[in-house]
């Protein structure tokens, strides 16, 4: 297992055979970067959303236009041909133009900045209520458990996208669709997603509230809150690191679903989803319109996916 | 076993009680209600919309008005469905026959090539097949399910397949058939296609996964080295001895995964224009038909609460090794 290791390294190892707690953790940690590093489409898959990432940050650097500027000079009906297809008839607009003659790059890249912070903000929004949640049911166990654990049921019991659909359905219905707003979206998909992560935690803790340094630390007179957050808490990290990973990416692909149907992020703002939502008229004359917006989420969700199998075997090669 | 059933049976009632007065609860809050279409009228005045409140018990408290779905429900009525002007069990009949051709197909192609898929990589687990087939899963998880249907319309039937002699495979990308009169089965065979391909694609993405784990799983267990030693050949080990058991965890991943293929087809529906629940359900929201938006809604539910209790027995039916009590 040690092969091509130096045997400076193997210290924290050796060290883990003799003494326990504090080397321990040492050696997880040096263990975990060797890991993930090994993990080469992992890391490509970091480098692609990093890369995403920043194209997303300095979109208003990086667009070479307003993303919402109609270029009538060279749009008359058609999407304007992107210019690697017509050097001629292009308009400096590298991937063409939509089909009303907005800049595809340009919304291309203000987009990613829609759709990732929507993804970020709900799971942060997911993993907030449901790392709590979860947490309570596990450590409190009895009656409090039941109940969270039946509200999980609920939501585990209705098809996502059809619930996400009638909430949406319902705000827009209630004042108008431009009140589907980005905080909407993100506290609605949030508000829905919650209870596979309250799961995941609870499980963690049903275990870790029996371990020794749990009664230890109960047995010294720590608040239960304490216990919770700084004792139990952090040995249940790993898990929702991963499924958290792994949800950005559903929520991106959630997000552009949900926008493409026109129940999500609502134009003129663009969002990777709501681009395409005008692709099926233009298939015929204008075929990047569909293509290109699509590829953007097919790679960053495949390079998030990716790095959240990196993480899984990374953090807990047994999880699986 | 028949203690357990019924156990768990009995304990699915509540909880489907408690989602259908949630999703009641959460529907109630539309603007409108079931009267959205007589406030648009503009000869009814009023006087009519108080009537007509009364007369649908909208008056009365929320709690009440449950119950009254509730008690109808049990009777078999799921109300009226305002956008299709049928009764809303009647409006979805007519939808099941056409989701459950789609879903069926695309069970079948998911199944069969996801195993075939699964077994081979579990059989040569790191080669390059493997890994191809490895990677193609993970597309089929990171694709979102509207491009690809998008993508698949764009190269099949909008601008086709050039073949030899000049021919030209071009698909159809809408309905369910050219004539919906005339039933022509080469029609509706060509019809299905490509929403098949899309709805299985992502199904068929998690069952090679699962396949490949379980079945990598059972080739490194005993009774197989056995099987080996005997001088079996490589097919009898795979198919005879070790499927049996690799494929057991999978009845449990389909039977959970089928109440998503219907979500799926939400999607699949609407972008096909496929006549099924998906889109009737897609077409109700967006006239926000309260009561077949809530029929929907508790049927699909109710579809995943039976085949979580499924999926529970079956594997422990199948696998004499799992107690429940």
């Amino acid at each position: 297992m040690y092969g091509n290791v130096p045997l400076r390294q193997l210290t924290p190892a050796k060290a883990v055979e003799m003494t326990d707690d504090v080397d321990e953790t040492i050696y997880k940690r040096v263990s975990f970067w060797r890991r993930l590093s090994r993990h080469k489409l992992a890391i490509m898959g970091f480098v692609v959303l990093l890369l995403v990432v920043l194209a997303a940050v300095l979109a208003k650097f990086l667009a070479p236009f307003d993303p919402n500027f109609i270029d009538e000079k060279w749009w008359h009906g058609d999407p304007v041909k992107p210019c690697f297809l017509d050097a001629l008839h292009c308009g400096h607009h590298l991937l063409g133009s939509d089909e009303i003659g907005r800049d595809l790059l340009s919304r291309m890249l203000f987009g990613a900045q829609i759709s990732l912070q929507v993804a970020m903000f709900a799971v942060l929004v997911e993993i907030t209520i449901g790392t709590a949640l979860g947490a309570i049911a596990g450590y409190y166990g009895g009656w409090v458990d039941w109940v969270l654990m039946r509200i999980t049921d609920f939501f585990l019991s209705i098809p996502l996208l059809p619930l996400l659909l009638v909430l949406t359905g319902i705000v827009a219905a209630s004042s108008s669709k431009a009140s589907l707003s980005f905080g909407v979206i993100v506290l609605i998909v949030g508000l829905l997603t919650w209870p596979g992560v309250a799961r995941l935690v609870r499980a963690s803790f049903l275990s870790l509230r029996e371990r020794e340094f749990a009664e230890a630390a109960r047995a010294v007179g720590n608040r239960d809150g304490r216990i919770i957050f700084r004792h139990l808490l952090p040995n249940a990290v790993a898990p929702i690191v991963v499924q958290a990973t792994l949800d950005v990416a559903g929520v991106i692909v959630l997000e552009s679903t949900l926008s493409y149907l026109g129940f999500g992020i609502q134009p003129p703002t663009a969002s990777w989803g709501n681009m395409l939502a005008a692709a099926e008229g233009t298939m015929s004359n204008g075929w990047w319109v569909a293509v290109f917006p699509g590829l953007c989420i097919l790679v960053t969700v495949l390079a998030i996916n990716y790095i959240g199998d990196g993480l899984r075997d990374a953090l807990d090669p047994n999880m699986k | 076993m028949f203690n357990y059933v019924v156990r768990r049976t009995l304990q699915a009632v509540p909880l489907l009680i408690l989602i259908s007065m949630i999703l009641f609860g959460i529907l109630s809050k539309a603007p409108g209600g079931p009267l959205a279409p007589y406030l648009q009228n503009p000869h009814i005045t009023e006087a009519d919309i108080i009537r007509l409140k009364h007369n649908f018990g909208l008056d009365k408290p929320l709690p009440i008005q449950y119950l009254h779905w509730l008690g109808n429900v049990v009777r078999g009525d799921f109300g009226y469905s305002n956008s299709n002007s049928e009764d809303v069990l009647t409006a979805i009949a007519e939808r099941v026959p056409a989701t459950l051709t789609l879903m069926g197909a695309s069970l079948l192609l998911s199944l069969t090539v996801g195993m075939a898929l699964g077994i081979f990589s579990a059989v040569k687990p790191y080669t390059i097949g493997d890994y191809a087939i490895t990677t193609f899963a993970f597309f089929g998880q990171s694709m979102p399910v509207f491009w690809l249907a998008l993508m698949l319309q764009l190269g099949l039937a909008v601008n086709g397949i050039p073949l030899p002699f000049g021919y030209k495979l071009q698909l159809p990308s809408s309905g369910i058939a050219t004539n919906s009169d005339v039933f022509i089965l080469g029609d509706h065979l060509v019809h299905l296609v490509l929403p098949t391909m899309v709805l299985s694609f992502l199904s068929l993405a998690l069952y090679s996964r699962f396949t490949r784990s379980s079945m990598l799983e059972v080739m490194r267990t005993d009774y197989i080295r056995t099987a080996a030693a005997k001088g079996l050949s490589q097919m009898t080990i795979v198919l005879k001895h070790g499927l049996k058991n690799g494929l057991i965890p999978l009845v449990t991943i389909v039977a959970l995964s089928l109440p998503g293929l219907l979500a799926g087809a939400v999607v699949t529906e609407t972008i096909f224009s496929w006549p099924g629940m998906g889109r009737l359900f897609f077409d109700a929201l967006q006239q926000l038909d309260i009561s077949l938006l809530m029929g929907y809604l508790c049927l699909v539910s109710a579809l995943v609460v039976f085949f979580n209790l499924f999926a529970d027995v079956a594997y422990a039916w199948l696998d004499p090794r799992v107690k429940y009590d």
